[in-house]
């Protein structure tokens, strides 16, 4: 048999070759940079290999930024999750879902930093919302919602409850309607049935939600700074990242805390992933998502 | 089915749940777009009077003209190069297994998983050592990075639609692989083209993170323009930043209704199969 034959069998001919240029690309630009990044973190501009992350774990104003932005990140996240689990099993009900859905993506497709501008000019003293809540006489003054974590926390939310919720409205559309149906019958509640029936089914698809919801809180960027006290309550880790490679040059320290950030990212989704392994076993998981 | 009393209250307050928020949600661009128009806004619910000139005032002191001709190269070169390269590629993936095609999914998957800000600071690091950052070039190349897998991942389910035997027909007849792809393939594929091309073009307007880490002074996007517009608020009249935060609202939005033709709402966010 001929080489040409042979790795034809294996599924090796010029058609499998064009797989070359988006994996060559993906190395090139995705791969390559984040090894490098690794690499660069370890040599830092002085002191020994561990350098940077001596120095990011001994300068509280460095290491805080892990629990500050946990602190944003872990709330919005499951704010939004718990929200919108239920409005999905509403939705889905629904024969029109899609004026609904078109409305909801705005936000995703205006990004953060549309969002942050908009609610800067809504949430600020002299905004609609402070002037309602002034009308109807639930405040006295205006309440302060910008420059501080309310803002940055609020915008996570517009931003982030979309997104949450159509991941959310996509698995429990997956999920068969007769199996519910089965458990009304038989003389399930509706508590019963959420709890027994759809969340288990749920579980896998509300873990992968979890994990994307959080990690895109967690790198809040630009709200943060627009929206946020970025000196104080909302020195996310993102900032300071930014600011070491931008501002200081440094950019063994900025790839250091990117690395970090990388990490507290993975340990949380190992650690989601992993819970859902653990408590709902079993071919529980439909075919979608 | 019977719904009783309390399974009545849940609803309206789910339903509530969802009006509180697309009302925020309304009254936050509705505010933007009645600033922008707006004299002086002091203590009422409408400004005392209302101008075009916030629209002038931005349209000449943002540079807007030059900077919705960058936006327009940058995501216009994003767009064709990544389905030059990502249609091809989801051909293959589609059509072929070979050892190692899990490892290569994976490869496309993490630019999608892995957050813009986290990457994106060693890809700046690397692209202003390549000289690269800082040029309309560096920018293309960042924004590539997740619209490539993006449009490869759209595009997988789609070939894999099309009956291989009319790929071999084709063959049969004497078409090589380039006639193959664009007398057979293109025409067969136009539907997921645009849709995955609809939505690189949306999400690369609205792509902040990556062109704000490689961006110079000549290579801005309308958003990065944005954040910087807003960054230094207080320089210029707050209005005239809401007027460009509308011209950007607008060229989104113009897009994503178009695009919405082609794709479902929720495809934007689960990048599924169709």
């Amino acid at each position: 048999m001929s080489l040409r034959r042979r790795l034809r069998e294996r599924g090796l001919d010029a058609v499998t070759l064009l797989v070359l240029p988006g994996v060559v690309f993906v190395l090139a630009l995705f791969i390559y940079p984040f090894l490098y990044g690794l690499v660069l973190s370890f040599t830092p501009k002085e002191g020994g290999w561990l350098a940077n992350y001596q120095k990011f774990f001994s300068d509280p104003f460095l290491y805080d930024t892990i629990y500050l932005t946990l602190q944003i990140a872990v709330p919005v996240t499951l704010l939004n999750t718990v929200l919108s689990v239920p409005v999905a099993l509403r939705v889905r009900l629904l024969k029109r879902q899609r004026l609904l859905t078109t409305i909801l993506v705005i936000p995703i497709t205006l990004g953060t930093v549309m969002v942050a501008e908009g609610l800067l000019t809504y949430l600020g003293p002299r905004g609609w919302l402070n002037r309602f809540l002034l009308e109807v006489g639930i405040a006295d003054s205006p309440v302060r919602l910008i420059h501080n974590y309310w803002g940055v926390m609020l915008s996570l939310v517009i931003n982030g409850f979309p997104f949450t919720f159509l991941l959310t409205l996509s698995y429990v559309s997956g999920i068969d309607p007769s199996l519910e149906q089965a458990g009304a019958m038989l003389g399930a509640r509706a508590r019963q049935r959420f709890f027994r029936i759809l969340l288990p089914l749920l579980a896998p698809g509300l873990a992968i939600t979890l994990a994307l919801s959080f990690v895109q809180a967690f790198t809040v960027f630009p709200s943060a700074v627009l929206l946020g006290a970025p000196a104080g309550p909302t020195r996310v880790i993102s900032i300071v990242a930014y600011q070491a490679a931008f501002e200081q040059y440094d950019y063994s320290l900025a790839s250091a805390i990117a690395m970090l950030m990388a990490g507290v990212q993975v340990i949380i989704i190992v650690a989601l992933l992993g819970a859902r392994t653990l408590v709902f076993r079993g071919p529980a998981s439909t075919g979608k998502g | 089915m019977h719904r009783s009393l309390s399974e009545k209250l849940w609803s309206i307050a789910v339903w509530a749940v969802v009006v509180f928020f697309i009302v925020n949600l309304l009254a936050m661009i509705g505010s933007v777009v009645v600033n922008s128009f707006g004299t002086r806004w002091f203590n009422t619910w409408l400004p005392a009077g209302f101008t075009p000139q916030w629209y002038t005032m931005a349209w000449d002191e943002f540079h807007l003209p030059d900077i919705l001709v960058v936006t327009a190269e940058v995501v216009g070169a994003v767009v064709v190069l990544s389905g030059l390269i990502g249609v091809p590629t989801a051909y293959a993936m589609a059509r072929r297994n070979f050892p190692g095609k899990q490892v290569v999914m994976l490869l496309f998957l993490l630019p999608l998983l892995v957050p813009p800000i986290t990457y994106g600071i060693p890809m700046a690091t690397v692209l202003y050592q390549a000289h690269l950052a800082g040029t309309i070039w560096g920018v293309i190349l960042a924004n590539l990075v997740p619209t490539v897998p993006f449009v490869i991942l759209i595009m997988i389910p789609f070939v894999e639609q099309i009956d291989p035997r009319v790929e071999a027909a084709a063959r049969v007849f004497g078409a090589g692989m380039g006639r193959l792809f664009t007398q057979i393939l293109v025409p067969l594929l136009t539907p997921g083209i645009l849709a995955a091309l609809l939505l690189v073009l949306v999400r690369t307007i609205a792509m902040f993170e990556l062109t704000f880490l490689t961006a110079g002074p000549t290579s801005q996007t309308l958003v990065v323009a944005l954040y910087y517009a807003v960054f230094a608020a207080g320089v210029r009249p707050g209005q005239s930043i809401d007027a460009m935060a509308v011209v950007y609202m607008v060229t989104t939005l113009v897009w994503l209704l178009i695009a919405l033709r082609f794709v479902n709402p929720t495809q934007i966010v689960t990048r599924a199969k169709q």
